[in-house]
């Protein structure tokens, strides 16, 4: 059997496998259906410093092998969670990463002042396309992202993974700008804006009319965008985007990932994230490799 | 959960009525909950129908209405062939053996089918009505009369029963009979009438709502709807929920 531990930024995995922010809850839901220890990491739904309801429904709208969501990060805000959610998240041997969103940089730290240490990693939204202010609008300029990150670094108790967006010109513009504010990880893609548009009313399905593209349609933009981030930075790399089987895993890790994240397929299947796991194991297993990490960034492109 | 269709009917142009083998689902579903099924072909997401029947302890039947690419491709399906489903989903009506009064059973369209189960349960106590477009699309009436103790059928036009809506059957019934509880299931204007017209009359209402779904089991919080004030997940704090607490626009 194959090495399946991984250390990223220095927190210990003990496999590359995490879930995607957002498509988890707080873990209760799918603890149903399979035992959280199997994760290397759960990474939570976003927190924020004060509860936030999020957009009316529709929230979701199905595309080809895909989904839009326009949740707009409702949460019960991060003290609630650490009353409510974190001793049972406890329970179970795998590292938590809390994901951090606000509106304004002084939000972003004050989720982390509020969280400290009780989670292993923070991971810096900045990146969600369905809220009018925060969010994405730091995620798409390198210059803010330098800035939040250094001032959320200053103050964050554990190592910061930054989240970025596909929804920019320069993805390697960005994952610099990140490094340079002192980011520990980098986590990609978040969703791609889109519409989706019922031609019986005329109107977009999603309340908020454009909401996030996630899903097996993003997968050859978001190994793309891992790739071009590998090339750019040194840090590790949690790579996400349509991951549905440990194939899709092993091309995120080929492109530059440490890790990976699973999120929309888990909606659709709940034993995704344990089948992705499972995945990876056989691929090392069928072609003799001894350790997962041997395989990150291994990609031969052609014409090298 | 793989479980093998083993009866299949089309009832109407657009009427599929399934029924798969599922001993451990059969065994905890109870009415008003749903399946999350897995539709195949070129749809992504499941596909969440409700629990229309328990048969035999071990079977569940569901109807469901073709609307799009996901229910198209599973009317597809052939006796003997495997579906993977989810289930049984969310919380489903609440009955209350106590009752002594008439308990009301009231449902619209597609809206229907969740009732069929929830009308045995009540052991021949519920007085079903069932509100149609027109005398064709009738369904289940003799189904519902043989394990209910009333059934009133209502049409939109008059071409079969009452000439008008279920609201107005309703209002009859409720004006002259003590009635101990409503169950309804259905449009949503109808839903949301009926549950106004119950708290004048102060009458515990349960409606079972529907809404765009994911992931089914309440992690992705994306099939919300406002009850009491708070944003509730239709697939896991519902679909039933009181009347009295739903805000119809929120």
């Amino acid at each position: 059997m194959a090495n399946m531990a991984v250390n990223i930024a220095g927190v210990e995995w003990k496999n590359p496998v995490t879930t995607g922010s957002g498509t988890f809850g707080f873990g209760r839901e799918y603890s149903e259906y399979f035992d959280l220890s199997e994760l290397g990491a759960v990474c939570l739904k976003a927190l924020s410093a004060v509860p936030r309801l999020g957009n009316p429904s529709p929230r979701i709208a199905e595309t080809e092998k895909g989904i839009l969501n326009s949740v707009g990060l409702q949460n019960p805000g991060a003290e609630a969670f650490l009353e409510k959610e974190l001793s049972w998240l406890r329970t179970y041997d795998t590292k938590l990463i809390a994901n951090l969103c606000g509106s304004t940089v002084e939000d972003y730290i004050a989720v982390a002042e509020i969280l400290g240490d009780n989670v292993d990693m923070f991971e810096l939204n900045i990146s969600c396309p369905n809220v009018k202010e925060g969010g994405m609008a730091f995620g798409t300029s390198a210059k803010m992202i330098e800035e939040i990150t250094s001032k959320v670094k200053a103050v964050a108790k554990v190592p910061l993974i930054v989240k970025l967006s596909p929804n920019v010109t320069d993805i390697a513009e960005m994952a610099r700008a990140a490094e340079a504010g002192g980011a520990d990880v980098i986590s990609l893609i978040n969703t791609l804006l889109g519409m989706k548009i019922d031609i019986k009313t005329r109107r977009p399905i999603l309340h908020n009319n454009m909401g996030g593209l996630s899903g097996p349609a993003v997968k050859p933009v978001a190994v793309r965008m891992v790739y071009q981030v590998r090339q750019a930075v040194s840090i590790p790399i949690i790579g996400m985007g349509g991951i549905t089987t440990g194939e899709d895993a092993i091309e995120f890790m080929l492109a530059g990932a440490n890790a990976v994240a699973v999120g929309t397929a888990g909606i659709v299947d709940p034993y995704a994230w344990i089948r992705v796991r499972n995945g990876i194991e056989k691929y090392l297993d069928d072609n003799g490799i001894a350790d997962v990490n041997d395989i990150v960034g291994t990609v031969q492109m052609n014409g090298k | 959960m793989i479980c093998e269709l083993v009866k299949k009917q089309r009832l109407s142009e657009t009427i599929y009525d399934f029924t798969v083998r599922c001993p451990e689902m059969a065994a905890k579903a109870k009415p008003g909950q749903f399946l999350h099924i897995l539709c195949g072909g070129d749809a992504y997401l499941r596909r969440p129908i409700s629990i229309c029947d328990v048969i035999g302890g071990r079977d569940i039947r569901f109807i469901f209405e073709t609307r799009g690419k996901g229910t198209e491709n599973l009317a597809k399906y052939k006796i003997g062939e495997k579906l993977d489903i989810l289930g049984p989903l969310g919380n489903g009506f609440t009955i209350y053996p106590e009752d002594t009064d008439a308990i009301l059973l009231i449902g619209g369209g597609i809206g229907i089918f969740p009732l069929l189960n929830l009308a045995k349960q009540c052991k021949g106590k519920a007085t079903v009505l069932l509100g149609f477009r027109n005398k064709d699309a009738v369904l289940l009436a003799d189904e519902f009369r043989a394990v209910s103790k009333n059934v009133f059928i209502a049409t939109d036009d008059g071409s079969c029963g009452y000439h008008g809506f279920v609201t107005d059957v309703m209002q009859n019934i409720t004006a002259s009979n003590a009635v101990s509880r409503i169950y309804t299931c259905g449009p949503t204007p109808m839903m949301q009438k009926i549950a106004e017209m119950a708290a004048s009359k102060n009458i515990p209402c349960q409606v079972s709502l529907e809404e765009r779904m994911g992931c089914g089991v309440g992690a992705c919080v994306t099939c919300t709807c406002k009850v009491n004030g708070a944003n509730k997940r239709v697939c896991k704090d519902g679909p039933v929920f009181d009347g009295r607490e739903v805000e119809w626009n929120g």
